[in-house]
């Protein structure tokens, strides 16, 4: 990966780069031109979304107390269609299991759909590895493929470029390709991408895609995508692999119809995905087409230690991306920022659990608990109280810089004892209304540069309160 | 603990009293905000009391010091359970309590019963008004043009919105221009806004570009921590908009104080 500096311990390091990245600015201005006023059209024009939405998250709660049973449920459908099941607890199981799987083939390239569990187990860069060629074949992914970067977002993978970027971007790459032409149309752009990856489809020798869920009822697998590319990469080689993680398990076909009509609303404001693809097992004999092989890599990693635990309703999320779009710090800073996979509100709640509370610990921080995401989640995930459960996690394991912690304990020392408080009040903001007298603010104060450097710091009135309401209900006393 | 009362309006029935939970930082920087607030409770009807107090806890809270949190929501409670009501001029505040404080107690039956109780009966300034005293009006003037920020803690947790505004359009002589995205976070958040400082700038940053937008120039909203963000980054652009909370225009007591980050003996033309 290009972006070895962008880890989750650097985020203010990487949040500041980002907000002086004039290209990124313009790139992420589309999120409140386009993203949420569309969003909010699409769930304007369906009246029953507040009942589906609500019927969603009662589906996901039950499965999250059943996970077991519609786990094997699903296994057992999965084999009995002719497909195979694949329990991994790590991420390294399941690259293991999909090398195993490639192997099996002499695979030398494999196309994949747009799957984020891909992400999280670092699929490529292990293909890579072991001499197999991932393509991705996703628009999105395809380009930040070429740019040798992670996603930066769950939905819109290459969000963060601008159309001039990705222009460049196909110049240099396809360029040895006989495209020499710098395309700057929207539509040729796709057209060239289009044409160079249509032979990889015929090449590649395993197609992988995520799912967006598992049915347990049919053992079958689903994926929505707006490309068609989906479904070149599941239906032509001659093994189909899916990774998905546990939670994405539902008990029946009409029930992920619930989910069909939140997520691209939610998402894209679309009423639905230009495709929905349901696969079902391996190609059987009177099939005109179809993988030969179907196997489901279901992964863990961390998320069955979350069932039953405070953090349990993050596994509700249907990854429509809605909280990074409507948040204000992801709009400030962008994907890349966080130094994780998943990003935004729902990175910066399912990072911790992925990854450990020390590593991320800036990620439930770095919230201004304006609400917002959980306004606009379609399975009503509490996500700003979520983050104050890591942080939380975060004081009791004394991940708190000392500063902080001392800060914060003298601060509670005075709160907790109103009189000596009252009389350190009067005293602080004396001193600070004469820094101020002039002007009304103040421009720098040595102690608050946090504030200061960017915002003027307005000026008390000098007097507190509490100290001029006292005053006044003596003189009314004795008047 | 001291607890002085004013004269209670002539209501011809019990005395309605309200704690006024002020807030610190109405407390620290704009005392005019808490006689403002006290000045509308009284004319509603009621008997506005102010006990001693300090914060509600959401700087320990925020920062998942749940102990600190703890002791002092008790406090905040063994203060204020006696009124009748409990008004603060910030949705924020007001939804620590009215919100976060019976979440603080769900292993403590005894604490969580008065947790509560207290927040069943807290209540943000423009609601309390509107919602529960239903007050007819107000008799404030102000020349100008105003546009309203709406603080995301009183938005989305106690449902402020339309009563400032209903509020605001009974003031003589102001109109309101909505600005874009006026329900999108100013970048305060607390303590963020010093320990993430550059994101927080950044987004006061939108924030003010879409208040210069409406070509108002006055800017509004109901919580304090907004206000010195946002006054704090348009002085900082060098901008003339005017910030005042709310409850300064609604209460008419603009010229008793200069806009929020100036300096001045009078501000404001009510």
């Amino acid at each position: 990966m290009a972006m070895e500096f962008m880890k989750p311990g650097a985020f203010k390091e990487n949040a500041n780069k980002a907000i002086a990245d004039p290209d990124l600015r313009d790139a992420m201005a589309m999120i409140n031109s386009g993203m949420i006023p569309n969003r909010q059209g699409a769930v304007d024009k369906l009246p029953e979304f507040e009942k589906l939405s609500q019927r969603g998250r009662e589906l996901k709660d039950h499965v999250l107390g059943h996970l077991d049973f519609y786990l094997e449920r699903f296994e057992r459908n999965c084999k009995a269609a002719g497909g195979q099941v694949h329990w991994c607890s790590t991420p390294e199981d399941a690259r293991q299991a999909v090398l195993k799987i490639c192997q099996s083939v002499d695979a030398t390239t494999v196309t994949k759909g747009k799957s984020m569990i891909a992400e999280e187990i670092h699929l490529n860069d292990f293909l890579e590895k072991h001499d197999i060629e991932p393509v991705e074949t996703d628009l999105g992914e395809y380009i930040i493929q070429l740019a040798e970067e992670p996603p930066s977002h769950i939905i819109g993978p290459a969000i963060h470029k601008t159309k001039d970027q990705v222009s460049d971007l196909f110049l240099k790459h396809h360029a040895k390709l006989g495209r020499t032409e710098r395309q700057t149309e929207p539509p040729k752009m796709v057209n060239e991408a289009r044409e160079i990856l249509r032979q990889k489809y015929f090449d590649a020798d395993v197609g992988i895609t995520g799912a967006n869920y598992l049915i347990a009822e049919t053992g079958s697998s689903i994926i929505v995508t707006n490309e068609g590319n989906g479904d070149l990469t599941q239906t032509l080689p001659k093994i189909h692999i899916v990774v998905a993680s546990l939670e994405k398990v539902v008990p029946t076909l009409e029930d992920a119809t619930t989910f069909l009509r939140i997520l691209a609303r939610s998402a894209t404001g679309q009423e639905f995905s230009a495709y929905t693809t349901i696969s079902t097992g391996a190609r059987r004999d009177d099939d005109v087409d179809g993988p030969g092989e179907y196997h489901v890599i279901l992964l863990d990693n961390g998320r069955s230690a979350m069932l039953g635990t405070e953090v349990q309703d993050m596994l509700r999320c249907i990854r429509c991306g809605a909280c990074m779009n409507h948040c204000p710090v992801y709009q400030s800073v962008g994907g890349h920022t966080y130094g994780t996979v998943y990003v935004g509100p729902m990175g910066a709640v399912l990072s911790p659990a992925l990854l450990g509370v020390s590593e991320t610990k800036h990620l439930p921080c770095a919230s201004t608990f304006c609400g917002r995401c959980e306004e606009v989640c379609p399975v009503s995930i509490p996500l700003p109280h979520l983050l104050r459960q890591w942080r939380q996690r975060s004081f009791e394991a004394g991940d708190v810089p000392a500063m902080e912690r001392w800060g914060l304990s003298a601060w509670a020392f005075f709160a907790k004892r109103p009189w000596l408080y009252g009389a350190g009040a009067r005293l602080a903001m004396r001193g600070l209304a004469f820094l101020g007298r002039k002007q009304g603010r103040m421009r720098n104060l040595w102690f608050a540069g946090g504030w200061t450097k960017g915002r003027d710091l307005p000026a008390p009135e000098g007097q507190t309160f509490q100290e001029r309401w006292r005053k006044q209900q003596r003189e009314r006393k004795f008047s | 603990m001291a607890d002085e009362k004013t004269n209670s309006p002539k209501t011809g029935s019990a005395p309605i009293n309200v704690g006024l939970f002020a807030t610190c930082l109405v407390d620290l920087f704009r005392p005019t905000v808490g006689f403002a607030a006290a000045q509308l409770i009284e004319a509603a009807g009621c008997t506005v009391h102010v006990p001693d107090q300090t914060c509600c806890g959401q700087p320990a809270h925020n920062s998942g010091d749940r102990n600190n949190t703890r002791q002092i929501a008790r406090q905040v409670i063994e203060t204020f359970e006696r009124f009748d009501y409990v008004v603060a001029p910030s949705g924020s505040c007001g939804g620590m309590i009215a919100v976060h404080y019976p979440e603080l107690f769900a292993d403590d039956p005894e604490w969580s019963r008065r947790a509560r109780a207290l927040a069943a009966k807290t209540f943000e300034l423009t609601t309390f008004l509107a919602d529960i005293m239903k007050i007819e009006g107000v008799t404030a003037h102000y020349d100008g043009t105003a546009t309203y920020h709406d603080a995301c803690a009183g938005l989305r947790e106690l449902g402020v919105r339309d009563q400032p505004r209903e509020l605001l359009a009974g003031v003589d002589g102001l109109a309101v221009e909505e600005m874009a995205e006026t329900e999108a976070c100013c970048g305060f958040g607390g303590t963020f806004c010093v320990k993430y400082g550059e994101i927080s700038t950044d987004i006061v940053s939108r924030k003010t570009a879409n208040v210069v937008k409406t070509g108002a120039d006055l800017l509004l909203a109901g919580d304090l921590g907004c206000l010195l963000n946002i006054a704090g980054r348009l002085k900082r652009e060098g901008s003339s908009v005017q910030v005042r909370h709310v409850a300064e225009v609604l209460a008419g007591m603009t010229d008793q104080v200069p806009p929020i980050g100036e300096a001045g003996e009078t501000g404001g033309e009510g």
